[in-house]
């Protein structure tokens, strides 16, 4: 945003909610931040509209009480937020409150906090030397954050080339402290500090290239990565009816993905729900590093009672703080439950405005937002031939859990992996609900991936994949055979197909995630259980009659369940597996 | 609320729709309330010096120059203890011909618990009726509604629900009441005794439906008095919230603003949730836990109303009547309690969460069988015996008469695997199946039998 001399001021003339009309003396930008005088406290909020000399503003908080000719001062920038060491295992709001510093039980409207830890002091290690070239997003030296190297880097903000005037040495330093001076080509000189402030709404771009993600990000869940499997950098999108596991699933993924640091935005979310990331993140264990899960995690919480501007801005603050850790090259995982809930902030507002409506009444632009939104994940190549990424998950509640609604539909152009919960699977409580049929992950399409994936895990891999998936098409099929014709009216065969279907579906697909051995399945683990399950599925078994064969498989579950609930190649994982072994002998074609 | 001598009277009202009026006037705070020719009413819009008040009593006989008097402030309720045992209506004036009440004046609809404040919602609260306790165990700080058809017994159910739950205070926000429902719940609570502790804010059917907007906030804020200041368990019954949001689309249509789904304002989600969200647990003790109905047109939950609340709740409740048992039961598949997984299995017997799987998939596989057996095909033994099972898994624990401990439910559950299947139908976790098979003779000893009973 360009500087201004003087910063503009207004008065309130129009309340709807929480829109406020406000009447400027000056220039002002869109999305620039104003502070809306209420007698004791001022109120953040954000110009979304400009009607010279109208400006509309949205506030981020309740505008109870508030009167016409109230006094407003504008900022002169964006909503910004501040990066730098002391971010990991904070819990902020949406605009970056520290909520742990917020005093009281409740939230007072119009009490900001610093985010950051302004007295701590950091260890820090120069990387950089004096003289050095650099620019926007150099590393000019590291600190450790909670086991996490932390770069410290040239702001992004800046433009150009410049020279490192002088760096600190290592030793502890505050936030505040210069730690380094550079100048620019004409000999002005910048101070620096460790930390930077930068506008949320827009992407942090200063890395050398984005090429296409190639590498797989373990999960631990069978049926996302065997079936359709997500990729570092990658984006996915996980919608579903309540009720059918949603945030039971980003949960899991949270505590299991393979990345250095998590990303937890829940936006316009349950509180309860935040309310248990806040309690069990800090009590478990990371199966990475041995420490406590929390420490490479953030949380930023908009609760769905928390004010609705503000849920907007969560998911911008989230994917920015993604953004910075991605440019030290980390691997940054970003969840955000609900993206529903951030479009459907966007409609009120589109509303209140009285914009004309696209579909459902959300605004004409939604589709391009969220498109603009998931383009800011992805895997880059930095400027000095590091790599980060940031792979983002959002989920979509989509009204009466029909996916053809503006938001559920707008997001599939947009994310990669589509994981469709469907609520036939989640009552009859096979969890987690994820439809196999009509998910798909496109990155198998990938040949880069195609080669990784058969590398690394096995050469058979794409093509066991295709043929469990071949699989379970071939037992819904046969199921609804059944259904039409009667358990007699149909071959025997039917029954073998939909059963082996239904190996597939109870061992491979259906997951517990409150059981401590098979909430996380290892991708080796995943091979060996995929490689027994595809060996039972090409066997051919010999009936009499279809009254057998559910019975007989039933057996066969039972023990590939045991297996799943056993600890990897155990005494009790192998005495499960030498019983299948006989139970496959029984009726095994010679 | 009284006129003061200072105030400035206008009476001058330029428009006038069903639900709203707007005037010329200054210095008026958003979300101020007003008294309007004799009726209470709410500001909702400035645009200017052009004020726009929401009635709630309706603008049936405001005139062009009725009186309107702005108060200064935002809608209150004086609480202190003096509530507990009173009616109310939605503006918080007795209507059981008792006294005002004295106490502090709080605002209504007030700010949000940080939820770095609250705690982890960990108190089961035990009901007797296995259809919640077994299969959707409540938990304090929950909030969780019945979506139930109008013919079902869901106030019944709710109000015995809120007497066996052993909370300190029960709060009741009725909303579009009929007298007879209302009258209901106070021979109930008065018959058990409850009445001390119960306050009840009611908007009756005969009351305008506007009014109802104001309810849920009343009985919250009186809640948060009673969990927050005097650290009580406290259980929030809201009924109905469907009529509710249809009060909210009303306001806002009269605004002119563009619905979204179901004519429902856009605002929905927001709306539903602040109410909702008062649910919470407090580290010192105190808790607000929210039983709510929702009632549903036709069983349809993608309705906007039962679909926002779903997504805002924590699970809900769902009445059926299954037909083979003549009873009402809590439907298994279709109820959830998203916060059980924070009791079952931990506060309960470690059995828990496996048996109620085990229970559900088999009725599931039941309620197929029954589909085959509608469609003329023939059944096979695994089919008849989950028949079997499903009918008595209905009456002695589905159905809301049941009035059982949590162990009891569990032991019937192992006694009904046991008649009906094999361990391996059963498919639960091997130790648990050691330690609590029932030693009675079941279906596998029965089977063992069989054979050398042929051979003789």
């Amino acid at each position: 945003m360009a500087e201004k001399a003087k910063r503009s001021r207004g008065k309130v003339i129009s309340i709807i909610a929480n829109l406020v009309l406000v009447e400027v003396d000056g220039p002002i930008a869109q999305n620039e931040i104003c502070f809306i005088k209420l007698s004791n406290t001022s109120l953040m909020a954000e110009v979304i509209k400009v009607h010279e000399p109208i400006a509309y503003v949205q506030v981020f908080e309740s505008t109870r009480s508030l009167t016409i000719d109230t006094e407003v001062e504008f900022t002169g920038n964006m909503l910004e937020i501040t990066l730098g060491p002391g971010i990991l295992s904070k819990n902020f709001d949406g605009l970056q409150n520290d909520l742990d510093k917020m005093e009281g039980i409740f939230l007072k409207r119009g009490e900001y906090t610093i985010p950051l830890d302004p007295e701590k002091k950091w260890d820090f290690i120069p990387l950089a030397s004096e003289g050095d070239t650099v620019t926007a997003g150099s590393w000019l030296g590291e600190v450790t954050e909670n086991q996490q190297p932390h770069k410290i880097m040239v702001p992004f903000k800046l433009t150009g080339t410049f020279k490192v005037k002088s760096l600190a040495k290592k030793g502890a330093y505050t936030i505040k402290e210069k730690i380094a001076a550079i100048t620019d080509g004409e000999g002005n000189t910048i101070d620096l500090t460790m930390t930077q402030k930068w506008p949320v709404k827009v992407p942090i771009k200063v890395y050398d290239s984005k090429p296409r993600p190639f590498r797989l990000l373990e999960t631990g869940v069978r049926t996302i990565d065997t079936l359709n499997p997500i990729m570092e950098g990658g984006t996915g999108f996980i919608p579903g009816p309540f009720g059918s596991g949603k945030t039971v699933l980003q949960h899991a993924l949270s505590k299991q993905a393979e990345a250095d640091i998590v990303i937890v935005a829940a936006c316009g979310e349950r509180a309860n729900e935040v309310v248990e990331l806040f309690t069990e993140f800090p009590k478990l264990d990371d199966p990475r590093t041995g420490r406590k899960l929390m420490e490479r995690t953030t949380i930023i919480a908009n609760t769905s009672n928390m004010p609705v501007a503000a849920r907007e801005a969560s998911v911008y603050t989230a994917m920015t703080i993604a953004e910075y850790y991605r440019q030290m090259g980390l691997k940054v995982l970003m969840l955000a439950d609900s993206t529903s809930r951030w479009a459907q902030a966007l409609r009120e507002m589109s509303n209140r405005m009285e914009e004309l409506p696209g579909p459902d009444a959300y605004p004409m632009d939604l589709t391009a937002i969220i498109a603009s939104f998931y383009a800011r994940a992805g895997y880059t190549c930095l400027n000095n031939s590091k790599t980060g990424s940031i792979t983002f998950i959002g989920t979509v509640s989509p009204a009466g859990g029909n996916l053809k609604e503006p938001v559920t539909e707008a997001t599939k152009k947009a994310a990669r992996c589509f994981y469709a919960l469907s609520q036939d699977r989640a009552d009859s409580k096979r969890y987690p609900a994820i439809d196999p049929i009509d998910s798909y992950s496109k990155y198998l399409e990938y040949e880069g991936v195609k080669e990784y994936l058969n590398e690394t895990i096995h050469e058979d891999w794409i093509s066991n994949i295709a043929s469990v998936k071949n699989f379970l098409i071939r037992g819904h099929e046969a199921s609804e055979q059944i259904d039409i014709l009667g358990d007699d009216g149909v071959p025997v065969t039917y029954h073998v197909d939909f059963w082996k279907s239904e190996v597939v579906d109870f061992v491979i697909l259906q997951q517990d995630a409150f059981d401590e051995i098979d909430a996380s399945t290892p991708v080796e683990r995943q091979r060996y259980m995929l490689e027994k399950v595809l060996s039972i599925c090409n066997t051919g078994f010999s009936f009499d009659a279809f009254e057998d064969v559910a019975e007989y498989f039933k057996r066969i579950i039972n023990e590939l369940k045991q297996m799943n609930y056993s600890e990897f190649e155990s005494d009790k994982f192998k005495g499960h597996e030498d019983q299948l072994e006989k139970i496959i002998e029984e009726r095994k074609d010679a | 609320m009284e006129t003061r001598a200072f105030q400035k009277i206008h009476t001058r009202i330029t428009n006038i729709t069903k639900a709203t009026c707007s005037l010329k006037a200054t210095g008026v705070g958003y979300e101020e309330l007003a008294i309007v020719h004799g009726k209470l009413a709410q500001v909702v819009k400035i645009k200017g010096d052009t004020i726009t008040l929401q009635i709630f009593g309706g603008t049936e006989g405001i005139p062009t120059n009725g009186e309107v008097i702005f108060s200064g402030k935002p809608p209150s309720l004086k609480v202190s203890d003096a509530l507990a045992g009173r009616f109310f209506d939605s503006f918080g004036n007795p209507i059981d011909g008792g006294p005002e009440v004295e106490g502090e004046e709080r605002e209504i609809g007030g700010p949000t618990v940080n939820p770095v404040r609250r705690k982890q919602p960990s108190e089961l609260i035990a009901t007797g009726i296995a259809g919640i306790d077994l299969n959707n165990t409540l938990v304090s700080g929950q909030k969780i509604p019945f979506f139930a058809d109008p013919d079902q017994p869901y106030n019944q159910v709710m109000a015995m629900v809120a007497l066996r739950a052993k909370a300190d205070k029960i709060i009741l926000g009725g909303m579009g009441l009929a007298n007879d429902d209302y009258l209901f719940f106070k021979n109930v609570f008065d018959n058990a005794g409850a009445l001390d502790h119960i306050v009840s804010f009611v908007n009756s059917t005969e009351d305008p439906p506007v009014e109802r907007l104001l309810v849920p906030d009343m009985a919250l804020t009186a809640a948060e008095y009673f969990a927050v200041d005097k650290n009580q368990k406290v259980l929030v019954l809201l009924t109905d919230m469907t009529l509710f949001a249809d009060a909210l689309a009303i306001v806002s249509n009269r605004m002119d603003q563009i619905p979204s789904k179901d004519s429902m304002p856009g605002s929905l989600y927001s709306d539903l949730a602040k109410i909702y969200e008062k649910a919470v647990q407090f580290p010192e003790g105190g808790s607000i836990t929210i039983v709510a109905v929702t009632t549903l047109s036709g069983g349809d939950i993608t309705h906007a109303v039962p679909d926002n609340t779903g997504y805002i709740t924590e699970g809900q409740l769902f009445l059926r009547k299954d037909t083979d048992i003549g009873k009402v039961i809590v439907d298994p598949f279709r109820s959830l309690s998203r916060l059980k997984q924070l009791v079952i299995g931990k506060k309960t017997r470690e059995d828990h969460p496996s048996v109620m799987n085990a229970a559900i998939r088999l009725f599931a596989d039941a309620s197929n069988a029954k589909i085959k057996q509608e469609n003329g095909f023939d059944l096979t033994d695994y089919d008849e015996r989950t028949l079997g099972f499903a009918k008595e898994y209905s009456r002695e624990l589905l159905a809301i008469d049941v009035n059982i401990e949590i162990d009891k439910m569990l032991d019937t559950g192992w006694q009904l695997f046991n008649t009906y299947f094999t361990k391996a139908e059963v498919a639960i976790k091997e130790d648990l199946v050691s330690k609590y098979w029932p030693e009675e003779e079941g279906l596998e000893e029965r089977r063992k039998k069989e054979p050398s009973e042929a051979k003789a």
